[in-house]
């Protein structure tokens, strides 16, 4: 038996927070492509702690569902699943491409398959041109901006590398007329974002996991859509003479399902017809985009 | 020959002692052996005639092949549910030794649960003839934190059906109710208590009213049990099996980091106060069973929760982080004045607040402490003392 488990951060006061988790986990979940499907988290139960013993499966596929490498996904996790001899050069990462590692956990006898996250998978730049496509309405990208809005440096220096690899890919693939990242606490900073681009229009994606008050109430706030989130906005808000197409979190996308998904069959799942079903279900657009206009990184 | 009988012949060659039924394969023939039945010396046909459509048969059948997974919790959480775990009522098939009726290694949490939240009535040690007829009748139902779940016979043979519902519904009209079949409707559910605010904490005693969970097969059940008190069957099965690894707050808090680093400075007399204030039973329905190391007990209520908690949660070890900064001020001499009544005023106001019960003093309680008139009053006379700035 193999089971997967969707380690989210969640939250004690945000109800909003393990949403996504669990919508992504109950897209996986019916496509029958593991025999138990798992959401964990840090402030919600199951916890990482006691999550592995809640599985009758003895292979088990964890996949973090933050953005980036780094204390969560590179200290905290391991050590609360209880992951015997887990060094994070297992990962063989430099901040962006960790991939998965095989271990055991002192409290079950299990396999573990312990994943890199989803934001720095290849497959979450697909997500983002996703998530422009929906809130665009299927508008021809080529002639949109691309913003892509990250927390910035704070406790990990990951955090700002993950925004910038999945930026600089986007670029690469030539969709849109202008990719940037932003930052919301370093530079170049999302209040800039109406001077920063010469397109008339910017889809402004934020890859966070969920919908919080950072992406509901900061960034509408800092992008000049409103000066009261309460108050609402309009998608797209004209700001200095740009129309900027705010797309919230890019974690609550469908799709990411499927970043999931590639993140277990990259550790060794057998996930293949799964991983067709929810693109078929969650996708709108052609067949992209990143991975065929840039060539897979690996 | 039915699905069931095959089956049975297939299984007799290692012997079968299971819930009232015994069926051996013996150089005599057959032995077939029910509450109701004994033959001995019977050949396949004989044996066949007997098990087609016998209500044992049926009965092993669902625990040998649709529940399954032997020594799992999920099975004897199943077996607990209908009373089939206990001494007496072996669920020892031959050459199983991971669960039956051994009393080594059995927690407190087995014993309390042969007592407890048990509507049936009827304890544990009935034998397996009442227990099917009572699951026919009516079914039996068990109580599992907030949660009442009934399982009862399916209309033929002998499949299970699972019913849950919050345990203050269980007399509740079922067309009152709203119905669920999919498990993962369950987290959605009880995400929020009945006055719509949000719960970070599953096992708090507030779960929401007015849903059923209807026809649910066994691992329906078990998954529906996981979104509403996560994990709570496989540490109570751990128990059980007498390997419940307790986790001391010593210990939680030397493995933190970040922002929660400094909870290991918290003193213990405060872990003790702390452990009163989240961890009794009119706040989370676990039974703590953590300390602050095995050798230091913390003298506060660990509950009566049909369910262990083997380690302070996140929602234990923020609120600590924050009683650990309280601890690390220094303490001062204020001087206020008050009168008697309102020393106590302000205790009943403490209480109202501690017991979730200010939404229950109406405006013309004037004589209640946490009245709101009379809190008003104080602050306007007492407030700047009280350091309140309004
Ligand atoms: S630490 Fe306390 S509040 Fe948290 S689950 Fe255990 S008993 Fe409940």
């Amino acid at each position: 038996m193999q089971a997967l488990v969707i380690a989210a951060h969640g939250s004690h006061l945000n109800p909003g927070s393990s949403e996504p988790t669990f919508a992504h986990a109950e897209t996986i979940r019916a496509t029958g492509a593991f025999d138990e499907v798992r959401e964990a988290f840090w402030k919600e139960e199951p916890s990482f702690r006691e999550v592995l013993r809640t599985l009758e499966s003895d292979e088990v596929y964890v996949v973090p569902l933050f953005v980036s490498e780094g204390y969560f996904t590179e200290r905290v996790i391991p050590r609360e699943l209880r992951l015997e001899g887990w060094n994070v050069s297992d990962w063989e990462s430099d901040g962006t491409d960790a991939d998965h590692a095989t271990l055991s956990a002192a409290d079950v006898e299990k396999t573990v398959h312990y994943c890199g996250p989803v934001g720095t998978h290849d497959a979450m730049g697909d997500v983002i041109v996703e998530r422009a496509r929906s809130i665009t309405e299927d508008r021809d990208l080529a002639d949109f901006g691309l913003a892509v809005v990250g927390h910035g440096t704070e406790r990990n220096e990951n955090s700002a590398k993950a925004i910038h690899y999945h930026a600089d890919r986007l670029r690469r693939s030539g969709l849109f007329a202008e990719v940037r990242a932003v930052f919301m606490d370093e530079e170049p900073e999302v209040d800039d974002v109406a001077t920063l681009f010469e397109t008339d229009d910017v889809v402004v994606v934020p890859l966070f996991v969920a919908d919080g008050f950072h992406t509901r109430e900061d960034i509408p706030e800092d992008l000049g859509l409103t000066d009261d989130y309460r108050r609402g906005y309009d998608v797209p808000t004209a700001v200095d003479g740009v129309r900027i197409w705010y797309a919230g979190a890019v974690g609550t996308e469908p799709l990411v399902a499927d970043v999931v998904l590639e993140r277990a069959a990259d550790a060794g799942a057998d996930v293949a017809d799964a991983i067709a079903a929810v693109r078929e279900r969650t996708r709108s657009g052609p067949e992209a985009t990143t991975g065929t206009a840039t060539g897979r990184s690996r | 020959m039915t699905g069931d009988v095959a089956a049975l012949i297939e299984a007799a060659g290692d012997g079968i002692d299971f819930d009232g039924l015994v069926v051996e394969d013996t150089a005599y023939g057959y032995r077939f052996e029910t509450p109701e039945v004994s033959k001995r010396g019977i050949d396949t046909s004989e044996l066949a005639a007997l098990a087609d459509g016998d209500p044992y048969v049926a009965n092993w059948r669902y625990w040998a092949e649709t529940v399954g997974g032997r020594g799992t919790a999920r099975r004897a959480f199943l077996r607990w549910l209908e009373g089939a775990d206990a001494a007496g009522t072996d669920d020892a098939e031959s050459g199983d030794d991971t669960e039956g009726d051994s009393d080594a290694g059995r927690g407190d949490g087995a014993q309390r649960g042969d007592t407890d939240g048990d509507e049936g009535g009827d304890d544990a040690t009935v034998d397996a003839r009442e227990r099917l007829a009572a699951l026919r009748d009516g079914g039996r139902a068990r109580t599992w934190g907030e949660l009442r779940i009934r399982v009862r016979l399916a209309d033929a043979g002998g499949e299970r059906v699972y019913d849950v519902r919050h345990r203050d519904d269980a007399a509740a009209d079922p067309r009152d109710l709203d119905a669920f079949r999919d498990p993962g409707a369950a987290h959605d559910l009880v995400k929020y208590d009945d006055r719509g605010r949000y719960r970070p904490l599953s096992t708090a005693p507030s779960l929401p009213h007015g849903w059923q969970f209807v026809e649910l097969d066994g691992d329906a059940l078990v998954d529906t049990v996981d979104f509403v008190y996560p994990a709570t069957v496989a540490n109570w099965h751990r128990e059980r099996e007498g390997a419940l690894d307790v986790t001391h707050w010593r210990e939680t808090a030397a493995r933190q980091t970040g922002i929660y680093g400094l909870v290991s400075d918290l003193p213990t007399e405060a872990l003790t106060w702390a452990a009163e204030a989240c961890c009794v039973d009119s706040q989370c329905l676990k039974r703590r069973e953590w300390d602050h190391d095995a050798g230091t007990e913390l003298d506060v209520p660990r509950g009566d929760g049909e369910f262990p908690c083997r380690e302070p949660c996140s929602l234990f070890v923020a609120a600590a982080r924050e009683f650990t900064k309280l601890e690390g001020e220094p303490e001062d001499t204020h001087e206020v004045t008050l009168s008697e009544s309102e020393v106590e005023g302000l205790g009943d106001l403490v209480d109202a607040v501690a017991e979730d019960r200010v939404d229950e003093v109406r405006e013309a309680d004037l004589d209640d402490g946490a009245n709101r008139y009379r809190v008003r009053y104080l602050r306007a006379k007492r407030g700047r003392d009280l350091g309140i700035d309004s």
